[in-house]
Formats: C-alpha cells, structure tokens, sequence
C-alpha cells in the first residue's frame, strides 16, 4: 500500500494510505482506551476510531492526560 | 466524627481536598500521596502523547479512577478558543463532563484572563460541561461566572505553586458571604496545612492544591497533614467559633479560691 504523509502532533509522518485512527493508535503502541484524537480540528469519539479513515496531510493531534494540577 | 461532603452539580465527593497530579518526584509517590490525602477527586493535564518517546508507565497506571474522579484541566490555555478545545479533548479522553477551566492572562503570575473565562465557561456549560473554573479572588468575577453556569468558582489564594497563603483573606471572606448557591473551592498558592485549615474555617467548600503536595520534603506525609487540616477547619467552621474578645475571661470559678 503507497505511503501518505500525515501531520500527526504537529509533525510530517508517514502512514499506510487508508489507514483508520486505530490502526494508527494501534502502530503507536497507544490503548484506545486512554487517548483523544482530533482529525482537522473535529475530536473523533472512540467507537469512531476503527471506520475513521485517514487522508494525505490530515492534520491528527493524541492527546493523553499527564500530571497536573 | 466525620464532616459532610461536598457536593458539586448534584453529584456527592466525601472528602473536600481536590489534589493535583504533577510535579511529584515518582509516580509512585504520587499513587501514596492521594491515597494518604483521602481525595475523592484529582486534577491531570491533557498533552500531546509523545511521540519520539517510548512509552513508559501511564500516570493512569498509577490512579484508582474507580475510587477518585478525573478532573481534566486546561492549563497552559491564554484563550477561551483553546480552553474550549482542550476541554472537549480532555472530555473524550476520560469520558467525564467535568473540567477544571484556566485561561491565563499572564505567565509570570499565572493570573486568569477573566474576560476569556467567562467566554469559554458559557460555550462549556452549553455543551454540558460541568465547568469549574479557576479565577482571582474577585466578587464581581466570581458572579459572572456563577451566572455564566459553573458549577463552582475556584478563586486562588495566592498565585499557582507560590505556597503563599492566603494573601487577601477579606476578599476570599466577601465572596464565601456573597455567592452561596454554589461551592467555592479555594484552588492555588495553599503552602501548608495551617493555610488550608484557614480557608476551610472560613467558611470555603474544598480547596484543589497540587505543589503544596507535590513539593513537600515528604509528599505522603504532607498528604496526610492536608487531609486533617481540610477536616479540622471544617468541622471547626461547622461548630461555630467563638467570638474574639480583647480581654480575658476566667475559664474557672472566680468563688470559693483559698485564700
């Protein structure tokens, strides 16, 4: 399958072209479970992980929390 | 002899000591910590997962969310655009309505941006977030953002992380008086057990501090300190305190001395 260059966190990577979130999440080494994900600005809900459907230069932020006050 | 709960949009939290998950020397110490300070409710960040990083143990690792509820904040946020947005991430990462809103004005003092809370508390609080923000120890504030719909005010007692005290006690004592519909839970500048036994005797609903914890020489046994504090000036408030009189009165019979 051709690469694709996504914006993932603000920067360039490359991913199998059609690749869903989760298997994004999944290359990561990331659980579903404890992350967000925004594609172009819209926050995706979980159970959309697996049909959300990743384009050339989609702009994907993962966020997770960390400690904080 | 236990105080009564605090209660926040109609749901019931049995301790009033919110505590922060950063800044602390071990994750592990952390887990001890908010155990020992008997919180029922911790405050995290939401951040970019790191990438170039390999991954290590998760902060979720280390907190018993069966037992204490996440409170996301939106830290580092200076407008109500950003706020807004961090707080819908933090919704969608831990499945809770809750969050604890900042928008920063200023980074040398961390002091709120007002005008930028109210904005995004009112966008929050339409979206059916339960929105307790973080705001300076101003009444007319205060109310803007009660009216806004936050489900509590969280006014500071001196800047995030100062360990000051309560540095404007009459300002903290007009808004306990004037806004009662709503809890006011004191969030920021509390450095050691006597500044949070003063906040809650005062009359205030829970207090949120993460480095008067977190940077303790022991953070477990501060922990502990803050947990007792919180409760003393409870029930102190509670019970009602005496009057301040400038003169002595005799605390034993003034008849039947030998003389």
């Amino acid at each position: 399958m051709a690469d694709m260059t996504i914006v993932l966190n603000g920067q360039d990577r490359a991913a199998p072209a059609g690749a869903s979130v989760l298997g994004l999440l999944e290359t990561l080494g990331l659980a579903p479970g404890r992350v967000a994900v925004e594609v172009n600005g819209r926050i995706l809900r979980r159970e959309d992980f697996p049909r959300a459907i990743l384009r050339e230069s989609d702009r994907v932020e993962v966020v997770q929390f960390v400690g904080g006050g | 002899m236990k105080s009564d709960a605090l209660t926040i949009a109609g749901r019931s939290y049995p301790s009033r000591l919110i505590v922060g998950t950063g800044k602390y020397p071990t994750l592990e110490i952390m887990k001890r910590a908010i155990e020992a300070s008997g919180a029922s409710m911790v405050t995290v960040a939401v951040r970019r997962v790191e990438l170039s990083r390999r991954s290590g143990p998760s902060l979720l690792d280390f907190i018993d969310t069966g037992k204490v509820a996440l409170l996301p904040n939106t830290a580092g946020c200076s407008t109500a655009e950003e706020a807004v947005r961090t707080a819908r991430l933090g919704r969608e990462a831990g499945l809770s309505d809750l969050v604890k809103l900042e928008v920063i004005g200023d980074e040398k003092t961390l002091f709120p941006d007002n005008e930028g809370l109210v904005q995004a508390t009112r966008v929050l609080v339409k979206e059916g977030f339960t929105v307790l923000p973080y705001t300076n120890d101003d009444l007319v504030v205060a109310k803007r953002l009660r009216d806004a719909g936050a489900a509590a005010v969280m006014p500071l007692a001196a800047p995030i992380g100062s360990g000051l005290g309560v540095q404007n006690p009459a300002n903290l004592r007009i808004i306990l008086e004037e806004i009662r519909d709503i809890p006011i839970i004191v969030d920021a500048g509390v450095g050691t057990a006597s500044d949070a036994s003063m906040v809650m005797e005062m009359g205030a609903d829970g207090v949120l501090m993460n480095t008067g914890i977190a940077g303790a020489g022991d953070p477990v046994k501060m922990a502990r300190a803050m947990r007792l504090a919180i409760e003393a000036g409870r029930l102190a408030f509670e019970a009602g305190r005496i009057p301040k009189k400038l003169y002595a009165t005799a605390s034993s019979p003034v008849e039947g001395i030998v003389r």
